[in-house]
């Protein structure tokens, strides 16, 4: 399920030109390529749904999103049928009503009213409810609930458990597996009324290929995938938005919780680095909140010799600028500075340096992640005039070649490295150039085109032998280069790469 | 010793379950011990199945037909002089002159039976790939408009006009386009794919080979069931024979078009002959229906635009650019044009091909073609187009075979099987029967299908138990109305044809049979 209060609209964005339709009376205008489900959310006009979530491409299973268009036969999915200008779309009516009435008695035959430990949370039961479903009338001694196909509650994950007696077979989270994460773990198995969600061989979760990123936890609309600390804890009290402390990628996280305590993270699906994704460390590994160690008082001590001594706030702080204060009027201004970590978001770092410039007067503040990060900060700011990134990661979604280098994104970064591979699936082309053989250079669904096994400690060297060739070889678009070079610097460039000593042969790579 | 005698022992499927390979080996044997040598050609069925195996012994006079021969037959034939065409109990003579099939009007079927299905020269020499070469001579664009003109609806089931699904493939720029066939004849009661793949292969190959070259389209792929194995062997003769002949590869017939096919066989899944699980299953996949749009004519195989045609109506291609749109439209009914190789079978006297123009009515066919009920029981119901058409009853039969006027009595006419019932069926049984298919065959994307047709089954054995308190209390009736709720929910929720036909064969029986249902057992 996903976070508490989210409006789920169905389908992804629509991307195209302008489109005006109507739906129910109201005039509704969208981008070209929007679901007409999607279109009928953002009017406030949801149209009942199931199998669909907008983190994932529509897949039209589950039939209770049916509407009817004026001058079209039957009773087109809404979310398969894209908007389309003039369109007239009729979300509810007698006919309509029966139908959906017809399939949820369906589902419902299969998983009874109450099965879900939370209901209320169960998007099944509670269209149903709200369709006046209440028990199955196909329901009698032959169709007890999942007769065909019960199997034994899946607790092997650590931090999920899948109760396949709940499930209803949308394929949210084998859908998930695919699009946000791109492992494949799951998949169905079997047919007709026997289709089960199974993890890759039938085997466990915890025996599968699942890396735990519990995204198909997340898509799920009934209790049939659950964190077990939701079982445990019960319903959320209230979310609150946060980003996530682990990688540099900074994920956006909703922390739902209850009595006080975490008892559940949610990607948040409006954030732009992560787009509604996170990874196991993100989503399960938030024990730190409510750790032991946790330092949750203010400590103070004299000297380092000294034990610590728990105090208020205010004498906390009052005490640190006080001796912020002695120290600067003994040494001097300069002689005291700031420091962030780099699980720093960047809105804190900004806070510190704001501090440390304002109220210290001094400029003598850092954040850690220049330690590793200077010879591309200093480079960057040289050639781009910005020291930091200069893409968004959503832009890999347009690229057609991608070079890695000295970088493992599925284990360092695997929130980004699912987009990568998204665009990879689709047939993006990968350089990957490490000494290591990374996980990306060949795994399901994923190969590198070229993997450049250089030796520790010639990236550089590399990067000049490719500069190398294309200089020598006469592949510079140089009205390109013109427009964005001061050209004698870069004749001077050009002439030390063009220099045999830069060639890929001479490097002995 | 005397001149070997050709002999044709058919090789279709259909006459080997009845023993026609005995009877081949039979005949080797005999004429050896006779001193005779036999040339055996093993042909396809001219589609008489109550009498196969039929064996044809080449005579100065012509063809002469015996049937059904069985393997002990063999000796007493030949001394009876069969080589020779001599008098026997069993002799038929030329049977293209029974009326059976004198009566037919085959153009599509018009070499079952006749040609020896391995001989590209037997092809040729029987009309073949005079319609490729026809459409070599011609702009794709008028391949296309000669298909459209015929009239020629697809004959899988569906009954699109073939020339409009063509034209939208020849209108996209696409680096690769795609041919398939659909030979995923899964319809129980069905056979005419079979048979003329069998029977006919280069016709289905010629077919394929024009709709690539009118496309634009360079590879063909024939989707054909693992259940049919000696289609899968004459597939792969003709093939190889076509491509050593130069009638596919690079450079068909020295045009400079490039077109080749490939056969991939299924694994046993009925929703892989519907057409989107069918390209998920090309594609290596779970064979799953997959949402329409995109049409597979503008993204179909692997993304790229593809025509989707049955066997029957890809084999009835040549004859058109062969003869003319005209001449091919100038057969039929109504808006369904050309022919139509219906396919009897059932409790029916005598079962088999027939190929005539649409039109021709139920009891023409039951009573004219089939004889009555093989039982000799009175006949009460035929159903039609597979194990999803629908049940019509006696009163019925003047209903002509064409699309429009089977769907004005809520039928339709599918891939044209006909499956004949006498007195003793239970109507309500077929109905579980439908329902019962369609939960076994399910791929179990949507919900009315999946759920729908095993919950079906379930109701229907409470309605056939029929015991005196549901009567008394009303429960059965009140179960008739959730049959009846199911069907409306299937046919207007399902994804894909299988889980929304289902209901045709359900509600026609128990709209003309309710008495079935309304037993007191």
């Amino acid at each position: 399920m996903y976070a508490k209060d989210y409006h789920d609209l169905g389908t992804p964005a629509g991307k195209g030109e302008s489109v005006t339709l109507d739906i129910d009376g109201a005039t509704v205008t969208v981008p070209a390529g929007t679901s007409i489900m999607r279109a009928a959310a953002l009017a406030d006009h949801d149209i009942p749904k199931l199998c669909a979530t907008d983190t994932l491409k529509h897949f039209g299973s589950c039939r209770v999103c049916l509407v009817e268009i004026e001058g079209r036969k039957g009773f087109p999915a809404s979310c398969t049928t894209e908007v389309a200008a003039g369109m007239k779309v009729r979300t509810q009516s007698e006919a309509l009503s029966k139908m959906r009435r017809g399939v949820l008695e369906l589902y419902v035959s299969e998983h009874p009213m109450g099965s879900c430990p939370d209901s209320s949370r169960c998007e099944l039961e509670t269209l149903a409810e709200q369709h006046g479903i209440g028990e199955s009338r196909f329901a009698g001694p032959k169709t007890s609930r999942h007769v065909h196909t019960h199997k034994p509650v899946d607790h092997s994950n650590p931090y999920f458990r899948f109760d396949n007696d709940l499930c209803i077979v949308c394929s949210r989270c084998v859908r998930a597996c695919e699009e946000t994460q791109g492992t494949y773990a799951l998949t169905i198995d079997g047919r007709g009324l026997e289709s089960r969600v199974a993890a890759s061989q039938d085997e466990t979760f915890l025996d599968s290929e699942c890396v735990s990123c519990g995204a198909c936890v997340e898509a799920c609309p009934t209790g049939a995938l659950m964190e077990k600390s939701v079982l445990v804890a019960g319903l959320p009290q209230k979310a609150v938005p946060t980003t996530c402390a682990y990688c540099g990628v900074g994920c956006a996280l909703i922390a739902e919780v209850t009595n006080g305590a975490v008892s559940r993270m949610v990607p948040n699906r409006n954030g732009r680095a992560n787009q509604g994704h996170a990874c196991v460390k993100g989503r399960f590994a938030y024990g730190y909140a409510t750790h032991a160690d946790r330092v949750t008082k203010p400590l103070i001590r004299k000297s380092i010799t000294d034990e610590w001594t728990e105090v208020s706030w205010e004498e906390a702080i009052s005490y640190a600028a006080s001796e912020f204060r002695r120290i600067q009027a003994k040494y001097g201004r300069d002689s005291i500075g700031g420091i962030t970590s780099s699980r720093c978001t960047n809105e804190e770092t900004f806070l510190v340096q704001k501090l440390v410039r304002a109220a210290f007067g001094t400029n003598n503040v850092d954040t850690c992640a220049r330690v590793c990060h200077s010879p591309t900060g200093y480079g960057l700011k040289h050639t781009l005039g910005e020291s930091a990134g200069t893409q968004e990661f959503v832009s890999v979604q347009q690229a057609d070649v991608i070079m890695v280098i000295g970088a493992s994104p599925t284990e360092a970064h695997p929130v980004f490295a699912s987009q990568m591979k998204r665009r990879l699936r689709q047939g993006a082309r990968l350089i990957v150039v490490d000494p290591r053989a990374i996980p990306l250079v060949k795994s399901a669904h994923v190969e590198a085109d070229y993997h450049l096994r250089l030796l520790p400690g010639t990236n550089v060297a590399i990067i000049n032998a490719l500069a190398h060739v294309v200089v020598t070889e006469g592949l510079t678009k140089d009205d390109y280069i013109a427009e964005r070079c001061e050209r004698e610097s870069y004749e001077k460039w050009k002439k030390f790469v063009a220099d045999p000593i830069n060639s890929p042969e001479a490097m002995g790579l | 010793m005397s001149a070997a005698v050709t002999v044709y022992v058919p090789g279709d499927a259909s006459a080997c379950s009845l023993g026609a390979d005995r009877v081949a080996r039979a005949l080797e044997a005999e004429a050896g011990k006779r001193g005779r040598v036999v040339h055996i050609v093993r042909n396809g069925s001219r589609g008489m199945f109550w009498l196969e195996p039929l064996v044809e012994v080449v005579t100065p006079a012509g063809r002469v037909a015996y049937g059904p021969v069985a393997a002990g037959d063999v000796a007493k034939l030949l001394d009876a002089g069969l080589l020779e065409g001599g008098a026997h109990a069993l002799r038929l003579g030329d049977i293209a002159a029974h009326p059976w099939l004198a009566s037919q009007q085959r153009l599509t079927g018009s070499r079952l039976g006749i040609v020896d299905p391995t001989s590209l020269v037997d092809y040729v020499a029987h009309g073949g790939y005079v319609g490729l070469r026809n459409a070599l001579a011609m702009q794709p664009v008028d391949i296309v408009r000669a298909i459209t003109d015929s009239g020629l609806r697809g004959r899988g089931g569906a009954a699109f006009p073939t020339g409009i699904k063509w034209q939208t493939v020849h209108d996209q720029k696409a680096g690769q386009k795609y041919i398939t066939c659909n030979a995923d004849e899964g319809d129980s009661g069905t056979f005419a794919d079979r048979m003329l793949m069998e029977g006919d292969p280069f016709s289905l190959i010629e077919g394929m080979t024009i709709a690539g070259i009118a496309v634009g389209a360079t590879q063909g792929y024939i989707y054909l069931r693992i259940e049919y194995p000696h289609a899968a062997r004459a597939l792969a003769r003709a093939l190889q024979v076509a491509r050593a002949m130069g009638h596919l590869g690079p450079d068909v017939l020295g045009s400079g078009k490039r077109f080749d096919i490939a056969v991939r066989l299924g694994a046993g899944a009925y929703i892989c002959g519907e057409e989107t699980s069918m390209l998920e299953s090309l594609e290596g996949r779970r064979g799953e229906v997959r949402v329409r749009p995109p049409l597979p004519a503008i993204k179909g195989l692997f993304g790229q635009p593809t025509v989707v045609n049955n066997v029957v109506t890809l084999a009835s291609v040549p004859v058109v650019l062969a003869r003319g749109p005209q001449f091919y439209k100038d057969f039929g009914a109504g808006k369904s044009r050309g022919t139509i190789p219906l396919q009897l079978a059932g409790n029916v006297k005598q079962g088999g091909l027939v190929e005539r123009a649409f039109g021709l009515t139920v009891k023409q066919l039951v009573y004219g073609y089939g004889g009555g009920s093989a039982s000799g029981r009175p006949v009460r119901a035929v159903q039609i187009g597979g194990p999803l058409g629908a049940y019509l009853p006696e009163s019925q039969f003047d209903t002509p075979l064409e699309y429009e006027a089977l769907a004005a009595r809520d039928g339709l006419l599918g891939h044209g099987g006909v499956v004949v019932f006498d007195d003793h069926v239970n109507m309500a049984r077929m109905a579980r029967y439908a329902l019962e298919f369609c939960a076994v065959e399910s791929c179990g994307k949507c919900t009315p299908c999946r759920i729908g047709s095993t919950r079906g089954v379930e109701l229907m054995d409470r309605i056939i138990a029929g015991r005196a308190d549901t009567v008394r209390n009303g429960a059965q009736t009140a179960d008739l109305a959730l049959l009846e709720e199911l069907c409306d929910t299937m046919f207007n929720g399902s994804l894909c044809g299988l889980g929304g036909l289902t209901p045709y064969p359900v509600r026609s029986a128990l709209k003309h049979f309710r008495e079935d249902f309304q037993r007191v057992n």
